[in-house]
C-alpha cells in the first residue's frame, strides 16, 4: 500500500482549475521530485497533500501508517521568521506538536526526539542559539529537524534550497539523500533545479497543469519530455 | 513611602492599579504573538472601534461595556478575516475601520451630549474611570487569558512561528487566531477607558518589542514582556498620581524609556560578541 495515492485529482481556486487529472503514488522509501515551471501548480499540489486545500475532484488517500498530519513538511521561509526570537530547540521541538493532540505539554520522549534529530543533522551545538541569528543553511537544517520530528515516514520539501549558496545547497542535497537511504523515509521535493532532481530522485513528476510525466527517473531521462527539459538545461549550462 | 501609603488609601487608585496591572499582563502576553505575526495595528484599529461603541452606548444611556465588548469582538474577527482573504489589503482595511468608527463616535457625541470631558476621557484615558464592575471583569479576563495561554502555549508558539507548518501538523490555526483576536478585543475594551482609545494599543506593542531587543527565546520574550508591561504600568500610574499627569500618556512615557533602555542593552550585548 502506498504512503500517498492521488487518483484523478483536480485542484483549483474559485472555479479556476490549476492542476487536473493527476494520478501518482508515493511508496515507502521513494524519492520523488516534483518539477515544472512557475505557476504549473506545484505549490497548489503541496497544499492539497498537506490537507490545507480541498481537491475539486478525485481522491488523495494516505496509507502504510501515514496520517495526513504526520507529513514532515519543510515550507518556504516566511518574512516573519527573519526576526523571530526563538531558540533552535524551541523550533525543533514544535515539530512534535502533532503527537500531542489535545494534551498541552511535551513529554520527556518528545524532548529526547528533538535532541536526537538535532544530533542527526549536526546542529546540536546550536541548541540555545537564536533562530534569527543563524545562516541560511543552518536555518534550513533546523526546519528540517523540525520536519523530521513530525514524521516517521515522509518528508515534503518545498523548494528547500532557495537562497542558499551552491556549496550549502550541495550539502543540503547530500543530507536529504542520506536521510532517504539510511532511514527509509520517503522524500517528496518540489524543485525547479531539474539537474539535481534527476541525480538523486528515484521518481519524477513533471507538472504542467497536469502530469506531463510520472515515473522513474530512468524512464524520465529516456522520455521525450524529459529529454527536451534536460537537454535544455544542459545547453544552458554549456554557455 | 508615606506617599505610597496615601496613594493606596484611595479606593479609586487601588482599582486603577488592579485593572491596569491585569490589562497590562494580558495585553503583553497577547501582544507578543500579535507583533510577531505582523498584526500590531489591529490593536490600534480595535481601540478606535471601541471608542465609537462607547460613544454610542453613552448616548443611548446603556452600560458601556455591554455594547463595546461585543462590537469590538465582531470587529476583531472581521479584521482577521479581511487579512486572510483580502480584496482590500489588511493595513488599509484597519485604517478604514478605525477612522470610520472614530468619525461615528464623534458624530454621535456631538449630536447628543456635545464635545465634553467624556470625549476627552475616552480619547486620553482617566485614572478615575474604573468601577468595581471593571475590577471584577478584569480579574475574570486575566484568569481566562492566563489559563488559555499556559494551556495552549506550545500551539500559540507554533502558529506564531509558522502558521502553515502548524496547520499541516493538524493545529486548527483559524481557531486560535480567532481566540487571540477575541481576547485582544476584550483586553482593549477593558483597558481603553483608563489608557485612552488613542494610547491603549501601546500596551500591546511596547512590551513585546522591548523584550525582543534582548531576549533570544520565545519563552523569555513572553515572560519578560509580561513583567516589563506590569512594571511600566505601575510606574506610569504612580507618575500620573504624583505629578497629576494623564494616566495613559504617563504609562506610554515609561514604556518608551524601557524600550530605549533595552535597545541600549541589546546594542551593548551585540557589540560585546
Amino acid at each position: 500500500m502506498p504512503l500517498i495515492k492521488c487518483e484523478n485529482v483536480s485542484i483549483g481556486y474559485e472555479g479556476q482549475t490549476v492542476v487536473k487529472d493527476l494520478n501518482f503514488a508515493i511508496e515507502k522509501g521513494d524519492y520523488l521530485c516534483i518539477v515544472g515551471e512557475n505557476g504549473s501548480g506545484k505549490s497548489t499540489l503541496v497544499k492539497s497533500l498537506l490537507g490545507l486545500k480541498n481537491v475539486e475532484k478525485g481522491r488523495i488517500t494516505y496509507g502504510d501508517g501515514l496520517k495526513q498530519n504526520e507529513i514532515g513538511y519543510l515550507p518556504q521561509q516566511t518574512d516573519a521568521q527573519k526576526d523571530f526570537p526563538a531558540s533552535v530547540y524551541e523550533v525543533v521541538l514544535s515539530g512534535r506538536l502533532n503527537s500531542r493532540g489535545f494534551h498541552p505539554f511535551y513529554t520527556a520522549a518528545d524532548r529526547k526526539q528533538a535532541l536526537e534529530k538535532m544530533d542527526l543533522l549536526g546542529i546540536r551545538d546550536l541548541e540555545r542559539q537564536c533562530f534569527r541569528d543563524l545562516s541560511g543553511g543552518q536555518k534550513q537544517r533546523v526546519l528540517l529537524a523540525r520536519a523530521l520530528c513530525a514524521t516517521k515516514s515522509l518528508l515534503l520539501l518545498d523548494e528547500p534550497v532557495t537562497g542558499l549558496d551552491p556549496i550549502v545547497t550541495g550539502e543540503f542535497y547530500d543530507l536529504i539523500r542520506r536521510i532517504n537511504r539510511e532511514s527509509g523515509i520517503a522524500v517528496v521535493m518540489v524543485s525547479h533545479d531539474i539537474e539535481s532532481a534527476v541525480k538523486d530522485a528515484t521518481h519524477i513528476l513533471h507538472l504542467q497543469e497536469t502530469a506531463l510525466f510520472f515515473g522513474t527517473t530512468e524512464d524520465y531521462r529516456k522520455s521525450r519530455i524529459g529529454k527536451a527539459f534536460l537537454g535544455g538545461v544542459q545547453d544552458g549550462n554549456d554557455h | 513611602m508615606e506617599m505610597i501609603i496615601e496613594m493606596f488609601s484611595y479606593p479609586f487608585m487601588v482599582r486603577a492599579f488592579t485593572v491596569g496591572a491585569l490589562v497590562a499582563l494580558c495585553s503583553a502576553l497577547l501582544g507578543v504573538s500579535l507583533v510577531l505575526k505582523r498584526y500590531s495595528m489591529i490593536g490600534d484599529g480595535l481601540s478606535h472601534v471601541g471608542f465609537g461603541a462607547l460613544a454610542i452606548a453613552a448616548s443611548l444611556n446603556v452600560a458601556p461595556l455591554a455594547v463595546a465588548i461585543p462590537v469590538v469582538i465582531v470587529a476583531a474577527v472581521l479584521l482577521l478575516r479581511i487579512r486572510g482573504n483580502s480584496r482590500i489589503k489588511g493595513d488599509a482595511a484597519i485604517a478604514l475601520i478605525s477612522t470610520s468608527s472614530l468619525a461615528v463616535g464623534v458624530m454621535v457625541i456631538s449630536m447628543t451630549t456635545g464635545m465634553n470631558t467624556d470625549v476627552y476621557n475616552y480619547m486620553f484615558g482617566s485614572i478615575l474611570a474604573m468601577s468595581d464592575e471593571d475590577v471584577r471583569l478584569s480579574v475574570i479576563m486575566a484568569v481566562i487569558v492566563l489559563v488559555l495561554f499556559v494551556f495552549f502555549y506550545h500551539k500559540i508558539f507554533a502558529i506564531t512561528f509558522d502558521e502553515t507548518f502548524a496547520q499541516a501538523t493538524g493545529v486548527k490555526a483559524d481557531l486560535y487566531n480567532t481566540l487571540i483576536a477575541i481576547l485582544t478585543a476584550v483586553t482593549i475594551v477593558l483597558g481603553m477607558r483608563m489608557m485612552g482609545a488613542l494610547l491603549i494599543s501601546s500596551l500591546i506593542i511596547f512590551p513585546a518589542l522591548t523584550s525582543m531587543r534582548v531576549c533570544k527565546t520565545f519563552k523569555s520574550v513572553i515572560i519578560n514582556s509580561a513583567v516589563i508591561s506590569v512594571v511600566c504600568l505601575v510606574l506610569g500610574i504612580t507618575v500620573s498620581y504624583v505629578w497629576g499627569t494623564p494616566a495613559g500618556a504617563s504609562v506610554v512615557m515609561v514604556n518608551i524609556a524601557a524600550l530605549l533602555l533595552y535597545s541600549l542593552i541589546g546594542l551593548i550585548r551585540n557589540k560585546g560578541k
